[in-house]
């Protein structure tokens, strides 16, 4: 709880992030309708929505990516933005380290690619080629990547999206973890609605260009996955007991009955 | 579902006498490559070319024996002419290559990096590849008299045409999620073109290079044969005129022997250069 108000009072100081009356459109299509948001500093935010909700749009446009996109609205960034793409993106012609190293300068930033690899558990493999790592081991590095720009706001487009479930859940602890070291602000695009409700602080729903839904997720402390409570279940498994409702609420937003839920997990199960 | 169906077929007799089935596929990659594997088809014309001229069912005026051919490049070496001619002939591929190289790179460089080059020179370019090359030779002649100059000229065309071609394509084809990428990272333009466009160009440059370090042996003798005064090609044609197979075949072998050197020493330059790529030849 206290971790919880200490939020709440730099939310009144300065958001990282605001958007006012942001809109965006493509070809006479509005897909964004004067979006008002503030993202608050060191906040871990999902952003969740249909695919063509405007969530990437969202993201291209706070990222500065948006080029000869007519659109309006103020947006205030901070400057040392990262983007995590769902395509670790990395060069095929550049070695690991190189990649993670892309856009910086000196021996300082080379010893802080160094330790971004050991943080995300590529020591050792500085000097491989992006072809031979496997899709978690990419992502990784693009993690890495953006960790050495040491980032005021990380944008994370669908990040885990192309990778199989198990290294979808290591990389969910990882980036929790991270996110506990560094604290940058954090958006993360995503259509899954338990991977918002497992990662973020809060959870917007975008729904037809605007903010459908905004939810806060009330997470019990300590703030690790991996510690378990004293003498009770670790976070995760509270997080998922207290997701259930989140859950509900996010489906509803999202426009998925519980009835058309269940249905489909019977079909799973047959 | 599983177990239940494999129990009992694991446990009849019939079942364990059957042998496995074989469970790795075959491979649709070509296996690995026997040492030297390229020498192997001339060595085999070589020989059969031996064989027969041995066995005495090759008329020695028409194809003359290959030591005959080697006792002639012998005469040919000592007394001096096949060496002038060879360096001659080295030095015109030589310069046109270096210059249609140049003009190549520099051309494909200015059309991909900025939209001016391109309107500029693309057009332009694809005009001049319209036109064939040794059909610009009477013109050359007139313009630049009939010395090395225009020699060095038409191997140059030859040259840069593949070199731009390909190496334009590359550079104008770059991945969008890397440009995407580089603004991210906030690369200056030069960066960008050095780290990321540069790079990420070599595979399309390499196969314009091949094909111009082909394209300058072939103009070369072309221009030999129709007017030089010394070279390779010169040579032969003199040759043609008394009647020596032998020179001549001497003539065509050190071109094949420059062709094929000079093939192979850029594709070791490019596994180099490239060596980050992982694909069927290695």
């Amino acid at each position: 709880m206290a971790t919880h108000t200490e939020q709440l009072t730099t939310v009144e100081e300065a958001p990282a992030v605001r958007l006012v009356g942001l809109t965006r459109s493509f070809d006479g299509r509005t897909v964004l309708d004067g979006i008002d948001l503030d993202l608050p500093a060191g906040q871990f935010t999902a952003l969740l929505g249909h695919s063509g909700s405007g969530k990437s749009t969202l993201l291209r446009a706070i990222a500065g990516l948006d080029h000869r996109v007519t659109g309006s609205g103020r947006l205030a960034a901070p400057e040392r933005v990262s983007v995590v793409f769902q395509d670790s993106r990395l060069l095929p012609w550049r070695r690991v380290l190189d990649n993670v190293l892309l856009g910086t300068d000196g021996k300082e930033a080379a010893e802080r690619g160094r330790a971004a690899l050991a943080e995300v558990g590529l020591a050792g493999r500085e000097r491989a080629w992006p072809n031979e790592l496997s899709g978690g081991e990419a992502q990784r590095a693009a993690l890495a990547r953006s960790l050495v720009r040491e980032p005021e706001l990380l944008l994370a487009d669908e990040p885990f999206g192309a990778l199989d479930a198990l290294t979808r859940i290591r990389m969910h602890v990882l980036l929790r973890e991270l996110w506990q070291r560094h604290r940058p602000s954090v958006l993360l695009v995503t259509h899954d609605v338990d991977e918002a409700i497992v990662l973020a602080d809060r959870v917007l729903v975008l729904d037809r260009g605007r903010i459908g839904l905004d939810l806060t997720i009330e997470r019990p402390p300590p703030r690790s996955y991996r510690d378990p409570l004293p003498g009770g279940p670790s976070l995760f498994e509270r997080s998922r007991e207290l997701g259930g409702e989140y859950r509900e609420r996010l489906l509803t937003a999202l426009g998925v009955t519980a009835h058309q839920e269940h249905a489909e997990h019977q079909e799973d199960h047959q | 579902m599983t177990t239940t169906a494999t129990t009992p077929v694991v446990s009849t007799p019939a079942a364990q006498a059957r042998p496995l089935p074989r469970t790795r596929r075959r491979t649709l990659a070509p296996g690995k490559r026997l040492p030297a594997s390229r020498l192997i088809g001339p060595g085999l014309v070589l020989v059969l070319w031996a064989a027969a001229s041995a066995a005495g069912q090759l008329d020695p005026a028409a194809i003359p024996a290959p030591w005959t051919v080697l006792r002639t490049a012998g005469h040919l070496w000592s007394d001096g002419t096949l060496s002038t001619d060879v360096l001659t002939s080295l030095e015109r591929a030589g310069y046109g290559f270096a210059l249609g190289l140049t003009a190549g790179v520099v051309l494909a460089l200015a059309a991909g990096l900025s939209r001016v080059g391109e309107a500029l020179i693309d057009g332009t370019v694809q005009l001049n590849r319209a036109i064939p090359t040794l059909g610009l030779i009477p013109l050359f002649i007139l313009w630049l008299g009939i010395g090395e100059t225009f020699k060095i000229a038409i191997i140059a065309i030859v040259v840069y045409i593949p070199i731009y071609l390909n190496l334009h394509a590359a550079l104008s084809g770059i991945d969008h999620r890397f440009v995407e990428l580089a603004e991210v990272q906030g690369l200056s333009r030069v960066r960008f073109v050095r780290q990321i466009v540069i790079p990420g160009a070599l595979p399309g440059f390499f196969v314009g290079l091949r094909l111009g370090v082909t394209g300058s042996w072939l103009s070369l003798v072309v221009l030999e044969q129709i007017n030089a005064t010394s070279g390779l090609g010169y040579l032969m044609f003199q040759a043609q005129n008394y009647g020596r197979t032998d020179i001549i075949l001497v003539g065509l072998l050190i071109y094949g022997v420059f062709g094929l050197v000079s093939d192979s020493a850029v594709r070791i330059v490019e596994r180099r250069v490239l060596s980050w790529r992982r694909t069927l030849s290695n």
